[in-house]
Parts: C-alpha cells; sequence; structure tokens
C-alpha cells in the first residue's frame, strides 16, 4: 500500500515496522512529530521526557532489557544529550537503539544551525541521512539492523526539508520473531568504571573501521555513473537538489555519512575527472575525503551557512562554467514584513508590557515567549539556549551595581523551566542571586505545538498524570519569596514585578493563565469579547502598545489620527488592553 | 525537468495553507504521479508569513521549488501574494483571494497595507485570477470554506480528472463538512 507520508511520520512508521517497543523525547521543531506519530502505534511504549538528557537515558535503558528503543530530539537536543551519547557508544546496545536528530539549516525555528553529523564523528557511532520519507521509513528499520549487527547505537540524521516534506512511501508489515526483553547481567559491558570504559574503547575503534568497511557495499551508498566529466558526492535531501541542478553529473550518494565508505569512495573519485562535494553546513564529508589525498572541490564554492537548494547549487557552479549563472529574479516593491506574534489573548503579552514599562533587562528563554523580543513590547534583551535565563540572570547580577541588579529580570516558560530551568534556579537560590524570576506558566509546551509536559496533567496519550507542582519545588529548591499571579490582571502582577524587583534576594513569580490554544478539557475559557467605543475612543494608542493582532489602528481620512478597532473574530476577551485604557472606551 | 509542475500556496499562519497542499498533494499521487511537498510548520499558527511547496510529475527530486521555476501561485492573502511573485516563471498563473490580513507594523498604524497590488500582479502575470473567496464562500453556505472556492478554481489550471479532486476532498474534509465544501469547490471551478 502506498500512502504520502511526511518525513517524521514515515520515521514513526519505521520505528513501528522495525518493532520498536519503547520511544522517548522531547518535542523540538522540526522532530516533534516523529514521537506525536508513534503514538499512534499501540506496540510501542511511548511518552515525553522532560528533556533530550532523559528521553535518551530512557532509550538507553530500555535497550539494556532487549528492548529495540528510539529518541527523538532537534538538532541542539543533542547538545543536552550529549553525556550519555558518548558513554552509549562504549557500553553498546542490547535491543537496537537509534537515536534520530532532525536538523535545521537556516534556522526557520532554532537559535543555531549546528551540523549533527559532527556528534557522529565525535561520539563515534555510525550515522544514517535519509533523502526522502521512503528512504526515512526504510533507513529506521535499517538502522535497527545495524545497531544490533555491530552493538552500537545508530544516528538517523533529517533535516527540516524531509520532516516536513512529504512524498510517496510503501509501507510494509512489521518484523516479527525480534527477542523478547528480559534482564541480562553484563555489569563488565555496561558498567563504565575506568577499567571496563579501558576495554572498551578499541572495541569502539575497531568497530568503526568496520563499519566503514561495511559501508563499501551497502546498497544505501550508491554510486550513480553519468556524466565521466565530473562526479558530486553528497547525501541525504542535498542529493535531491543536485539530481534537480546538475542532473548530467555522476553522483555517490552516501546513506550512510558516517563512517565514509573509504574504497567505494576511492572507486568513485577514480572514475570521474573531476570530484565535489556538495553539502549543507560544514565540510564534514569534504574534510574527511581531503585527508584521504583526494582532490576534491566543496566549500571554496558551496556556501557555508544556511540551506541548500536548487537555484543556490546552480549559483555555486556557474563559476565553474558547469552550470549557467540562474536569472535574477524579478523584483518587487518592498513591503511591510510579516513576522510572527503572539496570538491574541496569550498570558504572556502583558507580563511583557509590564517588564518594558518598568525598564527591565530580561534575562529570556526559548519558547512562544521569546516572541516578547518583538515590537512593541520590546522586552527581552537575552536569549541563548533552554534554561539559560536563570542562570544567565544569576551572573549578570553578580557583578552589577545595586541598583542595576534590581531591573534583572529572568523569563521562562513552564516547559523550559522543567527541561533545565530548575536546575538553574537551584544555582540562584543556593548562592543567594539577587534577580527575579518569572515562571511564565501556560500549563503547556506551547512553542512546538502544544505538547503535555510533567506539569500539564497529562501523558502523550492523553492520560492523566501526576502534575508537578511548581509553586512548591521552587519553594523545595530553597526560594523564599514565591507570588502567583494572574496575568490578565494588570495591577497586581505590577505590584508583583515591582515588589519582587526591589528584593535583595532571589525571588519567584508564577503566572496562572493556560495557552488560550488549549482545546479539550477547556483548560483555556474565552472571556466576553471587546469592543471599541468609537465616541469614546481619543485615538491615544495606548491599547496598541501591547501589540495584539486582534485591535487595529484606523486611521480617519487624513491620516493623521483614528481610532483603535477590535476584531470580533480575534478577540478572546482577556482584557489586557482594557485595562490600558484611560477612558473606558474598551467595553 | 519540463514535465514538473511547481504550486505554491502562501498565505498568512492560520490561514490553511497547510490543508490546501495536503489536498493537492492527495490529488496528485492519486492521478498516480510521483508528489512531493514541503513545507516550514514552526511559525505557522503566530500570524508569520508562509509558503508551502507541491510538485508533482514522473520524478519529482528535490521538494522545494526551484527559484523562479513556480507555474501556479495560490495565495490565500494578498500582500503575501505579491511577496512571493518572485518564484514565479514568466507567464505563471496566478490564483489569489482577494483578501487583507494587517501585518503587526500595519496594526500599529506605522505603515499601511499597500495599494495597487491587483494592478501590479495582472501587469507581470496577465493570467490572474482574483476571487472574492469570502463571498463566494457566503453564497455556498459558509464563509469558512473560502480557500475550498479557491481550490476550485486552481483546479482548473491543472489538467487532472476532477473525480481525483473531489474523491481526495472527501478523504481530507471531516465528513458533516463534505457536502458544502464540494458546492464551494464546485463554485470555484466554475469561474
Ligand atoms: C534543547 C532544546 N530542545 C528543544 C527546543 C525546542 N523548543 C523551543 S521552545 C520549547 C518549549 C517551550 O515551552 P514553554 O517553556 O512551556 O513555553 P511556551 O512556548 O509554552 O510559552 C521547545 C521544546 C529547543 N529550542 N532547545
Amino acid at each position: 500500500m502506498k500512502e504520502i507520508l511526511s518525513g517524521n511520520e514515515a520515521i514513526a512508521r519505521g520505528a513501528f515496522e522495525a518493532g520498536v517497543k519503547v520511544a522517548s523525547a522531547y518535542p523540538g521543531t522540526p522532530s516533534t512529530e516523529i514521537l506525536e506519530n508513534v503514538s499512534n502505534y499501540a506496540s510501542i511504549d511511548s511518552s515525553w521526557a522532560p528533556n533530550e538528557k532523559v528521553a535518551l537515558e530512557v532509550a538507553i535503558g530500555a535497550s539494556f532489557g532487549g528492548a529495540r528503543a528510539l529518541a527523538c530530539m532537534k538538532h541542539v537536543g543533542v547538545n543536552v544529550a550529549a553525556d550519555p551519547l558518548f558513554t552509549a557508544s562504549y557500553t553498546g546496545v542490547g535491543g537496537g537503539l537509534v537515536l534520530v536528530v532532525a536538523d535545521d539549516p537556516e534556522m526557520h525555528s532554532s537559535q543555531n544551525e549546528q551540523d549533527s553529523r559532527n556528534y557522529a564523528k565525535f561520539s563515534k557511532i555510525p550515522m544514517l541521512e535519509p533523502a526522502d520519507s521512503m528512504e526515512c521509513k526504510e533507513f529506521t528499520r535499517l538502522a535497527f539492523e545495524i545497531s544490533e549487527k555491530f552493538d552500537t547505537p545508530v544516528m538517523l540524521r533529517s533535516c527540516t526539508r524531509i520532516s516536513h516534506g512529504k512524498s510517496v512511501v510503501e509501507l510494509h508489515e512489521p518484523v516479527t520473531g525480534l527477542p523478547e526483553p528480559r534482564l541480562v547481567k553484563d555489569p563488565r559491558k555496561l558498567v563504565m568504571l575506568p577499567g571496563n570504559a579501558r576495554v572498551r574503547h578499541p572495541i569502539v575503534e575497531e568497530r568503526i573501521v568496520n563499519l566503514s568497511t561495511f559501508g563499501d557495499s551497502l546498497p544505501i551508498n550508491r554510486a550513480e555513473y553519468r556524466s565521466e566529466e565530473f562526479g558530486v558526492i553528497c547525501s541525504g535531501v542535498t542529493w535531491q537538489y543536485v539530481r534537480e541542478a546538475l542532473p548530467q553529473a555522476s553522483t555517490l550518494k552516501l546513506g550512510m555519512v558516517y563512517p565514509l565508505p573509504m574504497n567505494l569512495l576511492r572507486e568513485f573519485a577514480s572514475k570521474v575527472k573531476k570530484l565535489f562535494v556538495v553539502e549543507e553546513l560544514d565540510p564534514f564529508i569534504e574534510e574527511q575525503v581531503k585527508s584521504m589525498g583526494i582532490v576534491v572541490v566543496g566549500k571554496e564554492i558551496i556556501p557555508l551557512c544556511g540551506e541548500l537548494s536548487p537555484g543556490r547549487i546552480r549559483a555555486a557552479f556557474a563559476n565553474t562554467g558547469i552550470t549557467v549563472e540562474p536569472a535574477a529574479p524579478m523584483a518587487v516593491d518592498m513591503l511591510p514584513v510579516r513576522p510572527p506574534n503572539m496570538c491574541p489573548g496569550c498570558p504572556h503579552r502583558g507580563m511583557f508590557y509590564l517588564l518594558n514599562r518598568l525598564n527591565a533587562y530580561v534575562t529570556g528563554d526559548i519558547g512562544c515567549y521569546t516572541l516578547g523580543f518583538m515590537h512593541p513590547l520590546n522586552a527581552m534583551d537575552t536569549c541563548v539556549c533552554m534554561g539559560a535565563s536563570i542562570s544567565n540572570a544569576s551572573g549578570i547580577v553578580r557583578s552589577l551595581p545595586v541598583e542595576e541588579q534590581r531591573r534583572v529580570v529572568a523569563v521562562i516558560g513552564d516547559s523550559t523551566f522543567l527541561h533545565t530551568g530548575v536546575n538553574s534556579l537551584m544555582e540562584m537560590a543556593y548562592n543567594n542571586a539577587p534577580a527575579t524570576v518569572i515562571i511564565l506558566d501556560n500549563r503547556i509546551t506551547a512553542m512546538t505545538g502544544r505538547q503535555e509536559n510533567p506539569s500539564s496533567g497529562y501523558t502523550l496519550a492523553g492520560e492523566e498524570a501526576p502534575v508537578v507542582n511548581i509553586p512548591n519545588l521552587v519553594r523545595a529548591l530553597g526560594i523564599k519569596h514565591v507570588v502567583e499571579v494572574d496575568p490578565y490582571d494588570l495591577p497586581a502582577s505590577r505590584k508583583a514585578l515591582e515588589e519582587e524587583m526591589a528584593r535583595p534576594e532571589p525571588s519567584v513569580i508564577i503566572t496562572n493563565r493556560p495557552c488560550c490554544l488549549i482545546k479539550g478539557e477547556c483548560r483555556f475559557e474565552k472571556g466576553k469579547v471587546l469592543e471599541v467605543d468609537q465616541n469614546s475612543c481619543t485615538g491615544c494608542k495606548a491599547c496598541l502598545a501591547i501589540g495584539c493582532p486582534a485591535i487595529e489602528w484606523k486611521p480617519d481620512a487624513s491620516g493623521k489620527k483614528g481610532k483603535a478597532w477590535i476584531d470580533p473574530l480575534l478577540c478572546t476577551g482577556c482584557t489586557v488592553c482594557q485595562q490600558l485604557c484611560k477612558f473606558n472606551a474598551i467595553k | 525537468m519540463s514535465d514538473i509542475t511547481n504550486i505554491l500556496l502562501v498565505g498568512v499562519g492560520g490561514q490553511g495553507t497547510l490543508l490546501a497542499s495536503e489536498i493537492l498533494s492527495e490529488v496528485f499521487m492519486r492521478a498516480g504521479y510521483d508528489v512531493k511537498k514541503s513545507e516550514i510548520h514552526g511559525m505557522s499558527q503566530r500570524g508569520g508569513s508562509v509558503v508551502s511547496h507541491v510538485r508533482y510529475g514522473r520524478e519529482v527530486f528535490s521538494p522545494v521549488v526551484p527559484e523562479g521555476e513556480g507555474d501556479i501561485l495560490f495565495g490565500f492573502e494578498l500582500m503575501e501574494t505579491y511577496r512571493y511573485l518572485p518564484l514565479l516563471r514568466p507567464g505563471a498563473a496566478v490564483v489569489a483571494n482577494n483578501y487583507r490580513v494587517p501585518s503587526p507594523s500595519i496594526l500599529l498604524g506605522q505603515e499601511t497595507y499597500p495599494e495597487g497590488l491587483e494592478g501590479k500582479i495582472r501587469s507581470h502575470f496577465p493570467d490572474f485570477l482574483l476571487v472574492d473567496g469570502l463571498r463566494l464562500a457566503s453564497e455556498a453556505g459558509n464563509p469558512r470554506v473560502a480557500n475550498t472556492v479557491l481550490l476550485g478554481a486552481v483546479s482548473k489550471r491543472i489538467d487532472i480528472d476532477e473525480k481525483f479532486w473531489l474523491a481526495a476532498i472527501e478523504k481530507m474534509v471531516p465528513p458533516k463538512a463534505l457536502e458544502i465544501n464540494l458546492r464551494a469547490f464546485g463554485t470555484g471551478r466554475a469561474l
């Protein structure tokens, strides 16, 4: 049977067909839908973990028990999970263990565009890279076979265009006859004390050599001979772009991007007159090929930053005379830009308005609330990685004069707090750093599409779960001043902020309104839709300062004056704008 | 790759470009073609500018439409339609909803919605159909099926039997909304 699936849906299907028993992940674009789709298969125990390190450790544990296990994350998630990853390379696996990582070249929804292939080399484990949805499914199955055959974790690398691209997939039946999971003691292999690890390291080195030889005859590493004039080494979605942009080129399509199949590479290089590597981001393949003593052109012509595309490849090869420079795109007039915005009724909005008004220095974090950076809120000053808001605040206050210390406020969402923020707050309490922290608890992981988390009350499957009590957790960490506020109540929120910012001790403010997009269970309740009384509105623009998409400035005929208008289809009745109107014009 | 048809769907996050691109892909697969589609999910909910790529033909490689090779632009919003014209080849077809969504700077009164876009689009692309989607959808029974009216208009520019379109709509829309969507599709096809 054929279906049209996204790369993420196909990886989930591949996990099902491979007989995976346990899957764990933390959401992150573009990887999130893998686990969401895995959860549709009843044969797989799938669940959200609070962060990527935990997700990978859950999968490693399941593998030690003999089950085939899957962990999924976005590229930066591997930074968080790197610790167990490197040592799981030494222990090897019980049941097959696959880590799916989805990169985001061009940073469509990420803070950096690190190239995950480096992790495969760094941790000395093999990495497969599919080029469409069909390969996503097939490579996932193959990854489990390789994992068990070579006693190694295997990484499967996707990217935005693969994960969120759709193409036609032929479905197959799940494998049968896998051994049942059970406890097997093997402490010399699984307890990584120095004495045991020293025994394991040479095995890891030998394994990577064997895998390279294995790769020479692995069908997913495929030499396709066309022109003798030039050949291109490529993999994943880049192979698609190369086929499109340079149809005459011979190609060596690498399905396994680490370790490289040395003999196959040498053979391919010998059969073409000129050799190129076309790869997105780092010169990962190129540097290895060059170190084999093979002459190859790569980043001399191919951009280091951002995504590739057929057009960018054509432009790059125009310098070699192989392609003609693509025509410049037609020119269009400048338009107003259209960046994303917080939703109408978003409970984060009012807090950022206040932070702006109170001239706070805001150490930010990652989530929907990072949009507090945008005009007209303009209330975020730093944002590094998940959890960093609190520890950055703790660090910055240490060297500041007292009156500046007071201005430092960290903002962090509930999911991000539970991801890595807890450790940071522990540090802040332990070392008594006098900053204020706002936990924007909207009861969900909103940014990535509203996934449940340990304080949302539900599991991935939608079943009720124990709820982390955030105020109690904060107190247990040693924070003495904990205030809960309704972020739709601006005067109360302002009072809490002023008091806690003035306090020369660590303190935490927790907001208590759910994301206005949460469905089911009615965790969010829509209020009365508001309207601007056009007679009372003076056109002072105070309500525009919150940047709500439901409020629009309607200029009069002169274009100089005007009045505000609220779109009744968008308004959720949160009342934040109403509290800003001095003329009672919003009803 | 002249046997490949490239379609771009553009609009504002939350307008339904994703569902429309799903329906298109389903139509092409059912009609026996190789299909690829690509889009960016991350910001789609939050009112940002969005573009989906759908390509079909005998064998499709890249999931994104090469720059300047778009054959059909399916616009859900007028300013976004204009913004993505550079992705099209000369002589491409444009079908767009005559619908305006203000950007944040327009909401704040710092910029105004650009004037005269319709004429500018037509001067570059004479094969331009501007559809009053909201009105036609309301006449078909519900303003929410405007996208389906547009889809009907787009389908006239693609040489694929109507039965594949109807079957894909049947698969992709909830049963209780099927009848009205089929009516809206018919309205668009008749334009
Ligand atoms: C290490 C890492 N993992 C995952 C992500 C993807 N990601 C960005 S924000 C976010 C969660 C935000 O949830 P929350 O903190 O509750 O804020 P909200 O979006 O709900 O306001 C996730 C998972 C990331 N950027 N970095």
